[in-house]
């Protein structure tokens, strides 16, 4: 698979996913659906668990399609959105544990100061550039990604599977974590 | 009152991967809901994920898994979900989710010293979730642990050597330190503390009343 050109295969997959929030479009969400559901397919069938593959990319694209209308562009690409919900069913399907997150309308949530970083939210909704700051990467931080994103190791699982010190493990995902940063520009700070 | 101590890139990646166990989840998603600079970092974190999903290698879909989607595809999307909550809230959601409500209906159970806790369950078996509530001025027990320990501050603040953490700050503490977190003198300070092994408490009257009370 090679890196989007542009983000602009990306951009369309945004428009197409926004389509389907407003008005249940059912010819974009085909098109969504010939998209992410071999790359869900995959992405599931790694994580090792029991369920299937082709079931747990189905529940994943029907709930892409129920909860379209919650979904803001502003907040990320639609690859990102997307990736978001397979990863909370592959953990409640293979980890039976809850994924705990936070609630934007709880009274003790702190907001944003102000939504003026457009820019950078531009910078890492571009999904294009995301894949070749990751392509950049040197093969012993990538390797330590893929383990985390695709496989579901811990930390400490890594650094078994691969004989290193778990501090090793942790200041690789902090080195590439930094380099992507850097690369995308999605950290105003 | 903004948050000056944040949390460590690796916890950030692991969450976003999805490969972060309940136990430091929770300490995670807490310090998110009081910290914009940290959500905008766990928003890159997605995006790596969201670039890895396309990066995928993917046969073309099969007709029988769309025609199986159609199917099940109703019209009328969900509802957002709407659930009022009576503010002010000191605890951040989800953390009242596994207390079962705010601060004050928190059944604490003496530490000694003054000290007490609240043991949080979760389908975790490899972290110890807390919450410690450190009478003003005074020390939490000193402590070594096996392995890392987040401390996350909800009420008052605490001293670690020259350090002041308050509100929304999470000091991040590995095996090799051991440290005597002190609450500020002005008020009682409550945080949630979360090990990947048992505490270990250096004093040996701790030590004796460990195996009672079950920390
Ligand atoms: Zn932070």
């Amino acid at each position: 698979m090679t890196a989007l050109p542009d983000g602009q295969a990306d951009k369309s997959m945004t428009e197409l996913l926004l389509a389907v929030g407003r008005s249940q479009d059912i010819d974009a969400f085909e098109t969504l659906f010939r998209y992410y559901a071999p790359r869900i397919k995959a992405y599931m069938s790694r994580g090792g668990g029991s369920a299937s593959a082709e079931e747990l990319m189905q529940e994943t694209m029907v709930a892409v399609w129920k909860k379209a209308a919650l979904y803001d562009a502003s907040k990320g690409a639609a690859s990102t959105w997307i990736f978001s919900i397979a990863r909370n069913l592959r953990i409640d399907a293979y980890r039976r544990e809850r994924r705990p997150e936070f609630d934007p309308n709880d009274p003790a949530f702190v907001p944003d100061e102000a939504p003026a970083a457009d820019v950078a939210m531009a910078a890492f909704q571009d999904a294009g550039r995301v894949q070749r700051a990751l392509l950049s990467l040197p093969a012993d931080q990538a390797t330590v990604l893929k383990m985390s994103y695709f496989e579901d190791q811990s930390q400490s699982a890594i650094a078994a599977a691969l004989d290193l010190p778990l501090g090793t493990v942790k200041s690789r995902m902090r080195l590439a974590f930094d380099k992507l940063r850097t690369l995308i520009g999605g950290e105003p700070s | 009152m903004s948050v000056i101590h944040h949390l460590n890139d690796d916890l950030l990646v692991s969450y976003a991967a999805g490969a972060l166990s309940e136990g430091w989840s929770i300490a995670v998603a807490t310090h998110l809901a009081l910290c914009p600079d940290c959500r905008r970092r766990a928003a890159v974190a997605d995006a790596v994920g969201g670039a890895m999903l396309d990066d995928l290698d993917a046969a073309p879909s099969e007709d029988r898994s769309w025609q199986a989607v159609r199917a099940r595809l109703t019209s009328g999307s969900e509802p957002e979900k709407s659930h009022p909550v009576a503010s002010p809230q000191t605890l951040p959601q989800p953390l009242r989710d596994y207390v079962g409500g705010d601060l004050n209906g928190v059944r604490w159970q003496a530490l000694g010293k003054g000290a007490s806790q609240l043991r949080i369950k979760t389908a975790d078996r490899a972290t110890q979730v807390r919450l410690l509530r450190i009478p003003a001025g005074k020390p939490v027990p000193e402590h070594t642990h096996g392995g890392r320990e987040l401390t996350l501050v909800l009420t008052g603040s605490f001293r670690d050597g020259d350090t002041i953490f308050a509100r929304g700050d999470i000091e991040d503490a590995d095996a090799s330190l051991t440290h005597q977190p002190i609450a500020t003198p002005e008020a009682d300070c409550i945080c949630l503390a979360v090990t990947d092994a048992p505490l270990r408490f250096s004093s040996w009257i701790v030590r004796l009343v460990q195996p009672i009370l079950g920390i």
